[in-house]
């Protein structure tokens, strides 16, 4: 199928995290609470959406099928795909996708800031440049945290709830498996271990400052980066994907 | 802050620099409710294409201001004046942002 598959089977989870989560975010486009943090969450999702395009030319590039980036984007299905359980939760309220933002912006920035360091060249600049993006996602959605935290009753009624619904799914984030332990061994990806640390340490730092307690003992989801998925990815994908199923190989 | 009749944050007036050394000139401006949102806000709606490098905020009530009313009073008495202006000098060469 293609030459190294490691290599590209991780390729595709970094691509589809970015992708889902881009798609996600596009969803609050013209939906927004105000027009300036619209702009701000679209383009935060165009970022995704770029840096999801870097992955994808790369494992498309390893694809000795002749498979485009797009082809990858639009013609996998719902087991196909490779990305978190986080990224795929449903936006529901502002609280919800701002604490989403936080837990993947942290995750993203930490693993982006060692994969700088990594033995692959090519993910190794795609990282360089995909890092000063996660960093001010992370500043945008650590900022909100706290405000909705420190603001009214109602907003840290919200960010409590947000808190609870996706705190199972950050254990997630760290979970290796032998794709990833093989590209350990080559020195391409980080120890998770210390990746997982780096972001607790964020955590409860960001819980300190809004006075929020981290959830304890709480159950956690495993999956995403086998195939398996909650509900949420086959409607997200049904729709990211009709137009290209309407109208194959349809450009503009 | 002054009273919003509306429901949106506070606005505030958005300064960008576009190069090292340029005058820092009014772009327009954003509704945020504190520092770090003006600037973030600001960064999102006006610098995404490297409009600048440098982004001031102010908070618009913060600034003082001429009223459109008192423009006669308060600019014309200069019109009749044309010694006031420097365009009687030869700039030198190559200086620009004058």
């Amino acid at each position: 199928m293609n030459n190294n598959e490691n290599l590209y089977q991780f390729l595709l989870r970094c691509a589809d995290d970015n992708l889902i989560a881009g798609q996600r975010m596009a969803e609050w486009c013209s939906n927004g609470p105000i027009l300036e943090e619209d702009l701000a969450m679209v383009n935060i999702s165009l970022d995704f959406l770029g840096q999801s395009e870097s992955f994808m030319e790369y494992a498309a590039s390893l694809d000795t099928t002749g498979k485009t980036s797009d082809d990858l984007a639009f013609g996998r299905s719902e087991r196909e795909y490779y990305n978190h359980l986080l990224v795929e939760q449903p936006n529901d309220d502002f609280a919800v996708s701002m604490v989403k933002l936080l837990f993947f912006s942290a995750f993203q920035k930490e693993l982006y800031t060692a994969l700088m360091e990594g033995k692959d060249e090519r993910i190794a600049a795609i990282s360089a440049k995909a890092v000063k993006e996660a960093r001010y996602h992370y500043r945008h959605a650590s900022d909100w945290f706290e405000r909705l935290a420190l603001g009214t009753d109602e907003s840290l009624r919200r960010l409590t709830y947000a808190v609870e619904e996706l705190w199972p799914f950050t254990e997630n984030l760290f979970e290796t498996d032998e794709v990833y332990n093989s590209l350990f061994a080559e020195q391409i990806v980080p120890d998770m271990k210390s990746i997982r640390e780096k972001w607790m340490t964020t955590m409860r730092e960001v819980f300190s400052n809004g006075g929020v307690d981290i959830p304890a003992n709480v159950h956690m989801y495993a999956g995403g980066i086998n195939g398996y998925h909650t509900e949420h990815l086959g409607h997200l994908l049904c729709e990211m994907q009709y137009l290209h199923h309407a109208h194959p190989g349809a450009q503009w | 802050m002054s009273e919003n009749k509306n429901d949106q944050l506070p606005l505030w007036e958005v300064f960008i620099q576009k190069s090292n050394g340029a005058p820092i000139k009014h772009a327009g401006s954003i509704h945020a409710s504190d520092k770090e949102m003006a600037l973030q806000n600001a960064r999102d709606i006006y610098t995404r294409r490297n409009e600048g490098r440098l982004l001031w905020l102010v908070p618009s009530n913060a600034i003082v201001a001429t009223v459109i009313e008192d423009e006669a009073d308060f600019f014309d008495p200069a019109d009749d004046k044309p010694y006031r202006h420097p365009s009687f000098y030869e700039v030198p060469e190559g200086v620009t942002n004058i």
